[in-house]
């Protein structure tokens, strides 16, 4: 009997506790959003989330507020995620086939170290990196931040297909090399439409990791006109200290839009790619 | 054709097929060798040389022996860097993985709206490397901001949290905890590996609620616990744009957010001092390298390896 009523009781106050932690944990975000749309003595006043008007200045007043607009830093910002996606498609799958598939001389030392460089940190490899790009001038271009991605520098997706490869059946390719096809044709027309759901996580998790990347970013770009939405935003923060936070947290939001798109989009392949893999 | 001569030509087939998957191999990995040479293995080795030069980008660099590394010993801003950091990570990371640890066990075995849940929970840690979170943080935590807006609420007299050096750094912290959604999953897909049927035979033993956590659940999970722990220790040392929004790229108020990684990039990129920006690059490496060692070799006495 007792336990019975504990056991009635306890998954009640389990989603009570749940829905508690999420509200404190969602809060400060939803609280934003709403204060986007309010006039600035409303948001120091109001911790509040009922809005008494809409006030969608903050938003024309924050587009515009840095030359060139948002805008451009939003076209930026995509050349660059755009850029990095196909980069690490192409080249992660490449490298991924060949360290799931074939034999090579040396397999296991070179596999040791890739996972190895999943640990670097960009810190170490920052300061000759771009005394490299700045030499061959590339600061303040797209290159610096695209380029690595062409040249499978994100291990940690290259580590990701081998493991999605690895549990694909072999007579697959077996077959096919029986019936005369080469590596690159398994890899195209059997490996890649296979590796669908792999390819799918490495595009969602490069889209926001690309979007937030602040210190590369910060680095390379210095003139306004090639800045990205992190480096612009911050720019725009500095610039307007202790004034107008709504016309800050509409930027915020815009910001952050893309995330929230990719995040309903994709949450079924993030969820799949930590949990198979264990991502930052 | 005799089975002998097949034998023979199959070998000879091997043998070829072991030499073509070489050339193969080569073409397939051809970028990664690039990046690798380039972007990777080539400026970590460069960058252990530059920390021998006095260089700043424009007149060449000029060997200076292990001025830079004797600079590390002595240089009292660089001390207080780690101290700094040392912090962070050492406070964040055990706090991070207790609140991912904690609500895995809530959510475990199928509670209704667990993807929702789980979905909500997650959400920050991707948010949380944002400058648009910094800047939000940068509010929630000021003189005016949300938090203080609640506590006077309750009658309690808020301050300043970012721009008082003794609390500075806990709003960081208190950043990073937020972030606990993805060990969490990572907890969650642990949690499932582990038989039911343990559960069941302590519980007809009338083991409590309590002892079944310590006894079986922690000990099955200690290798996912020893994982998260070693990345975010890793990932907690990189940290890098919060506390440069938070303090407009100063590290302060009086140096109280001055991460190791801030701290080398005003060396590096404000003062473009890339000789001693390199040494501090190594010697973080060093330090991330010492402690994932100290790690794995602690794991021998707390990590259960259930094979």
């Amino acid at each position: 009997m007792t336990t019975d009523l504990r056991r009635r009781l306890l998954v009640p106050a389990k989603h009570l506790g749940l829905v508690l932690i999420g509200i404190v944990m969602l809060y400060p975000v939803l609280w934003m959003i709403v204060s986007s749309l309010r006039p600035d003595d409303e948001i120091f006043r109001s911790p509040g989330l009922i809005l008494d008007g809409l006030k969608t200045e903050n938003y024309a007043e924050g587009w515009n507020a840095l030359t060139p607009s948002f805008g451009t830093y939003l076209v930026n910002s995509t050349i660059v995620v755009l850029g990095c996606i196909i980069g690490n498609l192409v080249s992660c799958s490449m490298a991924a086939y060949a360290f799931a598939r074939l034999h090579f001389t040396g397999k296991r030392w070179w596999f040791g170290i890739m996972l190895g460089t999943i640990m670097l940190p960009i810190h170490v490899i920052i300061v000759p990196q771009y005394v490299l790009f700045s030499q061959i001038g590339w600061v303040n271009t797209f290159l610096p931040l695209i380029v690595p991605k062409l040249l499978a520098t994100d291990a940690f997706f290259v580590f990701l297909m081998v493991q999605f490869i690895r549990g694909l059946p072999r007579e697959l390719d077996e077959a096919a090399r029986i019936d005369g096809c080469g590596h690159p044709r398994i890899f195209l027309r059997i490996i890649l439409p296979l590796m669908t759901p792999a390819l799918a996580t490495t595009t969602i998790f490069t889209f926001i990791w690309t979007w937030n990347d602040f210190f590369g970013q910060l680095i390379y770009l210095t003139d306004p006109d090639m800045y990205t939405v992190p480096v612009a935003l911050r720019t725009f923060v500095d610039s307007t200290v202790a004034t107008s936070w709504g016309s800050q947290f509409a930027m915020s939001v815009v910001s952050l839009i893309p995330i929230f798109l990719a995040f309903l989009i994709g949450q079924r392949y993030l969820v799949k790619g930590i949990a198979t893999t264990g991502g930052k | 054709m005799s089975a002998l001569d097949e034998l023979r030509q199959l070998r000879r087939g091997g043998v070829q097929v072991r030499k073509r998957d070489n050339r193969a191999a080569f073409w397939f990995l051809a970028p990664w060798f690039a990046g690798l040479i380039f972007i990777t293995i080539g400026p970590v080795l460069a960058s252990f040389g530059l920390g021998f030069t006095k260089y700043n980008l424009i007149q060449p660099p000029k060997f200076i022996g292990f001025d830079n590394f004797a600079r590390i010993l002595s240089d009292e801003r660089l001390h207080n860097a780690l101290g700094v950091t040392f912090t962070y990570v050492l406070v964040s990371v055990p706090l991070q993985l207790a609140c991912a640890l904690g609500v895995a066990l809530l959510l475990d075995r199928g509670l209704r709206g667990l993807a929702f849940y789980r979905s909500a929970f997650y959400l920050p840690s991707l948010l949380g490397s944002s400058v648009a979170i910094a800047v939000l943080w940068t509010q929630v935590f000021g003189t005016d901001g949300l938090v203080n807006r609640v506590l006077s609420f309750f009658g309690v007299e808020g301050k300043g949290w970012i721009s008082d050096p003794d609390t500075a750094l806990s709003t960081l912290i208190v950043l990073n905890v937020w972030t606990f959604g993805s060990p969490m999953i990572i907890f969650l897909a642990g949690l499932r590996q582990i038989p039911a049927m343990y559960y069941e035979a302590a519980a007809i033993d009338g083991a409590s609620k309590w002892s079944q956590f310590w006894r079986i659940t922690l000990p099955l999970l200690s290798p996912i616990v020893f994982f998260n722990l070693v990345l975010q220790i890793i990932h907690a040392f990189q940290s890098f744009t919060q506390a440069f929004v938070v303090s407009n790229g100063t590290g302060g108020p009086s140096d109280s957010t001055m991460f190791y990684t801030l701290y080398l990039y005003q060396q590096g990129f404000s003062r473009f001092d890339m000789g001693y920006a390199s040494a501090l690059a190594w010697f973080l490496l060093l330090i991330i390298a010492a402690f994932t060692a100290i790690n794995f070799w602690a794991a021998k006495y707390w990590v259960f390896y259930d094979d």
